[in-house]
């Protein structure tokens, strides 16, 4: 009736993914995440390997999968590092896919083939101090003058836009009112390096460490009219569509995170002793072990379920909500039960679930808290 | 136009616990992982770089079960063109000697090969003795454990370096057959276009009969030698604690020198 084997290109992509993550990245990323440092070598080889490509069309430079790909890819790298996950997701769902989705032909030519390459990031602004998910906050403005439209106001916690490589931010602003005098919110690019545009400080973060993140600002920064994303008055709603995709990648990302937890913590039950034992061989251990397998194989199902629906074209809403829900559940009480298998080197950052502890927590609160998952839920159930 | 062909071999993971069947003492390939060998990798990878660098064609020959199609599979996705895989339950077994037979009449089925590319041993097995053989076979030139590989028109020239000779530096006329050590490079990953390339690539599946070799050859009853008993590698011995009485770093040495490591 059903088959959840994965399909043989998926399958070979996860493994040549797992490969990847094993032996180029767990070997390092500890380095870059105790020095906050963004990990360009790593993520040429992911480029050189078309993961930034992965859900685009050759057209653009792409490599001709589908989003489930990118899915699968993310649960691989954040088994061993959710850094180098994120830097992905946000490139790919963030960055690429409103230009691919939204982007005129010139936009698409212009932005897409770099990015797609892995040569170029693209990052996406739409929250700011003020709020994220609630769309009347926005208080960034754009005004169109002469042709060209002038953008004020700053944006917060933006993945990817400082890095030497990031070429444009998409930024959602408030272009107008609607005659029933809601806000007109529309997204327009903003190039890196135009005048006004200033990219603050890297946040100094619980999690994350080796990813991007930082607080934008824009005083007059002028770009032409075409850099308008898509519909005037649509940037929200564009904003909020592509926010379905990105909850089943955070889905996947989390599900690594969670099975991460695993095989670090089965490798460790059968090195360390404790009472003259295998701390594998009590019980308390083992039911904490079967508990966090539970927990990400419920959580796969679910996000594999979410990206069926996705890839059938039906809606998906409920279920990527549930999907994010469950796996960030999943992630925040795998990394916590983790750490306290290791004991006090669970402490440690120089241990992996450290690091997985650490990096958990944005899981429940990027791309919609679960309070907004839940809402999402009980919105689709007609409540 | 450089025609190359890769030797390749799946083999168990060496991440994996590795052992022999109890019964012939022949590989247990049920009890662990099967992966493209990491020699092999580098040697696809090497075939490609000569490859992208003119103009060429790699063809990827493999002597192994049915399931090595997955390690036919990885090379084809790193970018090689097509493969010839001989799978024949008869060769269960086969010692250096035959399987070098088989892997011979299997290249001189591609047509106009110029290079032969081999890791210089396997993972497994660990003869390390299938390149020269299989150069005999074919009466080219061999130029072994290279670490440095530069086609020149009609030419090689090979840089070898073995922990008896040092470095050394080989040049012949092409065809010849190179294999390479693990320095030679690093071998890239498939991409996902590489992937889904690969699944359109042709693979001629042949058995012994298909290239004239006679089943009497090869296998287990037919091969030169026999393993005639194996055992599990004993455990690691809990090793020497040296205590720091301020002649810590002699008695270090001392240990050093008498396992002959310095």
């Amino acid at each position: 009736m059903i088959d959840l084997r994965l399909e043989d290109i998926h399958e070979e992509l996860r493994k040549t993914v797992a490969d990847f993550a094993q032996h180029e990245v767990a070997p390092v990323i500890g380095d870059y995440y105790e020095a906050e440092e963004f990990p360009y070598p790593l993520v040429a080889k992911m480029a050189d390997m078309g993961l930034f490509g992965l859900p685009f069309p050759e057209e653009h430079g792409g490599m001709g999968g589908d989003y489930f790909a990118l899915c699968i890819a993310l649960e691989e790298l954040a088994r061993v590092d959710s850094s180098v996950a994120i830097t992905l997701e946000a490139g790919v769902s963030l960055g690429a896919m409103p230009i691919y989705r939204f982007g005129s032909d010139e936009q698409r030519e212009r932005w897409l083939p770099a990015m797609c390459r892995g040569e170029a990031l693209g990052a996406f602004g739409l929250t700011e101090p003020g709020g994220g998910s609630d769309a009347g906050a926005t208080k960034t403005t754009g005004v169109l003058a002469g042709g060209e439209w002038v953008i004020n106001g700053s944006k917060s916690f933006i993945t990817n836009s400082g890095t030497d490589i990031t070429s444009m931010v998409t930024v959602t602003a408030v272009t107008g009112s609607k005659p029933e005098g809601r806000k007109e919110i529309s997204a327009i690019i903003v190039p890196s390096g135009t005048v006004g545009f200033t990219v603050e400080k890297k946040y100094s973060k619980v999690g994350w460490n080796a990813s991007d993140t930082h607080g934008l600002s824009f005083a007059d920064v002028r770009v032409p009219e075409e850099n308008l994303l898509g519909k005037r008055g649509r940037g929200y709603a564009q904003f909020l569509s592509i926010l379905d995709e990105g909850r089943v990648a955070i889905a996947a990302l989390s599900v690594g995170l969670a099975q991460g937890c695993v095989d670090e913590c089965l490798r460790y039950v059968h090195e360390r002793e404790a009472f003259g034992h295998k701390i594998g061989s009590y019980q308390a251990i083992q039911f904490k072990i079967a508990d966090m397998e539970m927990r990400t194989h419920n959580a796969r199902l679910a996000y594999y379920a979410a990206a069926a629906k996705m890839l059938r074209g039906e809606p998906f809403k409920k279920e990527a909500a549930i999907a994010k829900l469950t796996a960030s559940n999943a992630a925040m009480d795998n990394s916590r039960e983790a750490t306290q298998i290791f004991g006090g080197y669970g402490f440690m950052n120089e241990f992996p679930v450290g690091r997985f502890y650490r990096d958990a927590k944005i899981l429940e609160v990027g791309e919609g808290t679960s309070e907004v998952q839940r809402m999402l839920i009980a919105r689709e159930l007609g409540l | 136009m450089t025609n190359i062909v890769v030797l390749v071999k799946q083999v168990p993971d060496t991440y994996s616990e590795r052992k022999l069947s109890e019964t012939d003492h022949t590989l247990d390939r049920e009890s662990a992982d099967a992966v493209l060998d990491e020699i092999n990798e580098r040697a696809v990878e090497e075939a490609l770089k000569i490859k992208e660098a003119g103009e060429g064609e790699v063809t990827v020959v493999c002597v192994g079960p049915d399931r090595a199609t997955d390690a036919i599979r990885k090379a084809l996705s790193m970018g090689a063109d097509k493969a010839v895989h001989v799978s024949d339950p008869a060769l269960h077994g086969s010692d250096v000697l035959a399987t070098a037979k088989v892997i011979a009449a299997a290249i001189q089925r591609v047509e106009g090969v110029d290079l032969v590319i081999a890791g210089n041993e396997s993972s497994d097995g660990g003869a390390g003795a299938v390149p020269a053989i299989l150069a005999e076979l074919l009466g080219l030139p061999q130029l072994t454990h290279a670490h440095h590989v530069n086609v020149e028109g009609s030419a090689i020239k090979v840089d070898r370096e073995t922990a008896d000779e040092g470095l050394t530096h080989l040049e012949a006329s092409l065809p010849a057959l190179v294999s390479v050590t693990e320095k030679i490079n690093e071998p890239r990953y498939p991409s996902f276009k590489g992937i889904m390339a690969a699944k359109k690539k042709p693979v001629e599946t042949l058995t012994v009969g298909d290239l004239g070799v006679d089943a009497g050859e090869v296998g287990l009853a037919n091969a030169w030698s026999s393993v005639v008993e194996s055992a599990p590698k004993p455990p690691r011995s809990a090793g020497v604690r040296v205590e720091d009485e301020g002649d810590g770093g002699t008695k270090v040495a001392e240990y050093l020198v008498g396992q002959k490591l310095i």
